[in-house]
């Protein structure tokens, strides 16, 4: 619930402005004196570093166009010049392609968490699907901004990608020129892109907001997913998740400068040191790590469904994987949010996040590499993928909403403060 | 309860129609040079047209040229792979469409509507799956192309013979200028019918 302000203007410049746009108020309320869940764990961090990150991003990014030129005779050109003779631009441009990547596996865990816990059952559903939208626009972002720099990987990627639309009946083929702009990915497509990257961001920033609107409406869910009942469950935010977030986020950006000082390539691709040419493919196209399983889940459709082509039926799949994340709050039936009381689900989540990783193995590989050999009879990673597919939306379609119905919840703490304190405890004397 | 059954519309219902409709088509109506905006400009339609000199081509030769911002295979074919073509069964095509953009949508896939002139063969190069550009010089299972992303096998009048590809490689309008001496891409519709394009 929105608790009751008790922030209490001292200066008269701060009643001064307070009765004129009580902003300070409104930070006072949302970060100082937020009454927070007293059990979160370190898993409940990410959203703070994915604020920090998203931060990264937009600084890095700005002073990346101040220097880089969003055409195809130069683009290539100017990233190499930004790495190699703009003051600190080595820095600017690792943090910046690092930080793409550090923002993924923050918010792969942070939505991780968010299906554990069942983050996204009533009343937060409206928080969970602007959550999953932000993804959404975190994915176009990262897409077009690998685009940029211009090189075999940003330009066959582009073209495999905005290819996939071409699949649709009909009006594919319309859609995909107008991406392009032109006849292939050319120039147009590359201005395009640079103008959309810029913008993206921002909106991103805008849905954020919401997001933290929508989650001060209901307040925190937290790992028992039992609701705040009183006073006993709540800590301010301040200082105890300040300093919870902070330490959590000094943590992860000690990992984040380990890989922008000394690894600083080692995520990306070697064919995008060579720059785009539209007449020789690489031999082995493979997007960036954080799209390898919905690239797996892709290439796992080889078969045609009825009047749905092969083609089709993999660009449908692979959409279909993130849309299913919208009705989520939907499939799953059961009354319990925390998985730590869920006895059968909480083994199918882990199955599914192995699922996600081993999803991840397979678009790194040639689907028709074996996955092992033994006596001549092996398995090829597109079979894998295939089952892993299945497990995917098996989990969201079929085991979620079942569950619901059969699974026998274990005992829950009748409290936030219970399962703290332990069940013995007199602490929360009856009032 | 009163009833309110036949209540006249007033004026007022009417301004508020015709104002709301007025905003939606206006609205409509400029969003349109918005989303039009982004597709190819007058400029990039222009450079529909380019020519090629392939005279020196040896037979067994296969150039790769640029054409809208896309490759274009040129081969001039063997006696033997020519044949090959011609002889392929028609049961054997994945795709029994010419996809030649000089003949009408219906022609078939015979190796002879995917050619003005048998002994050269000219295809845009973009694999019909997702775009890659297939690896040619007789390469794959079908003495043409093979595409290296997903695997699409093209035979040597570029057909798709196997893979994830749906379509055959597609055929650009083009003519032959100079007694067959130039090629010229992106031929005009009157070009191509004063050409010789003829459904097999």
């Amino acid at each position: 619930m929105s608790h009751q302000s008790t922030y209490n203007p001292q200066t008269g410049f701060e009643k001064w402005l307070d009765a004129r746009l009580p902003i300070v108020r409104l930070g006072y309320d949302s970060f100082v004196d937020f009454p927070t869940p007293r059990n979160l764990n370190y898993w409940y961090t990410f959203g703070g570093i994915l604020a920090v990150f998203l931060v990264i991003q937009i600084l890095s990014g700005v002073v990346l166009a101040m220097h880089y030129v969003p055409h195809v005779d130069h683009a290539f050109d100017s990233v190499e010049r930004i790495r190699r003779d703009v003051n600190y631009g080595w820095l600017i441009q690792s943090m910046h392609a690092n930080g793409a990547a550090f923002f993924f596996v923050a918010v792969y865990l942070h939505m991780f968490r968010g299906l554990y816990y069942g983050s996204y059952k009533s009343p937060r559903e409206i928080l969970w699907i602007i959550g999953v939208v932000i993804y959404l626009l975190m994915m176009a972002a990262a897409f077009m901004g690998y685009v940029l720099p211009w090189g075999q990987m940003s330009y066959w990627g582009a073209t495999v990608i905005t290819n996939l639309v071409g699949a649709l009946p009909v009006v594919g083929e319309g859609i995909r020129e107008w991406l392009w702009g032109d006849f292939a990915v050319g120039n147009a497509t590359l201005n395009r892109f640079f103008s959309l990257h810029y913008l993206i961001p921002f909106l991103i920033a805008g849905l954020v907001i919401l997001h933290i609107w929508a989650l001060h409406v209901p307040g925190n869910n937290n790992p028992t997913g039992v609701e705040v009942k009183g006073k006993g469950d709540t800590l301010p935010f301040h200082p105890y998740y300040t300093v919870k977030d902070g330490f959590a986020i000094v943590l992860f950006l000690m990992i984040f400068a380990g890989f922008v000082f000394y690894l600083p390539n080692v995520l990306g691709h070697a064919d995008n040191s060579i720059e785009a040419n539209p007449l020789v493919t690489p031999a082995h196209i493979v997007p960036e790590w954080y799209f390898l399983p919905f690239y797996a889940i892709l290439r796992a459709v080889t078969f045609d469904i009825g009047p749905i082509s092969a083609k089709l039926g993999g660009v449908l799949a692979m959409f279909g994987a993130i849309g299913v994340l919208f009705v989520v709050p939907w499939l799953d039936g059961s009354p319990v949010k925390s998985m730590r009381y869920r006895p059968i689900a909480k083994w199918c989540f882990l199955i599914f996040v192995i699922a996600c990783l081993g999803l991840g193995w397979c678009g790194a590989e040639n689907p028709d590499n074996l996955v092992f050999e033994f006596g001549g009879v092996g398995m090829k990673f597109v079979v894998l993928s295939q089952i892993l597919t299945a497990y995917y939306f098996a989990f969201f379609l079929v085991i979620l909403p079942v569950l619901g119905f059969i699974e026998k919840p274990t005992e829950r703490p009748a409290s936030i403060e219970a399962s703290v304190l332990g069940s013995s405890s007199n602490a929360t004397p009856a009032e | 309860m009163t009833d309110h059954i036949s209540e006249e519309p007033t004026r007022r219902d009417f301004i508020y129609i015709a104002a709301g409709g007025a905003a939606a088509i206006g609205g409509a109506l400029t969003i349109w040079p918005f989303i039009h905006q982004m597709n190819p400009a007058a400029d990039t339609l222009a450079l529909g047209s380019i020519r090629k000199d392939i005279s020196s081509l040896a037979v067994g030769q296969e150039i790769t040229i640029m054409f809208r911002g896309g490759p274009v295979f040129i081969r001039r074919r063997t006696e033997a792979e020519i044949a090959e073509a011609v002889d392929t069964p028609f049961d054997a095509l994945p795709d029994d469409m010419a996809r030649n953009e000089n003949l009408p949508d219906d022609a078939s896939a015979v190796d002879a509507n995917r050619v003005l002139n048998p002994e050269f063969l000219i295809v845009k190069g973009n694999c019909t799956h997702l775009g890659c550009v297939p690896v040619g010089n007789g390469a794959g299972d079908y003495d043409g192309w093979f595409c290296p992303c997903h695997g699409s096998h093209y035979d040597a009048s570029a057909r798709i013979r196997r893979g994830p590809a749906p379509e055959n490689l597609p055929v650009p309008t083009y003519i032959f200028e100079n007694e067959g001496a130039v090629v010229k891409l992106g031929a005009t519709s009157d070009e191509v019918a004063a050409a010789g394009w003829s459904v097999a």
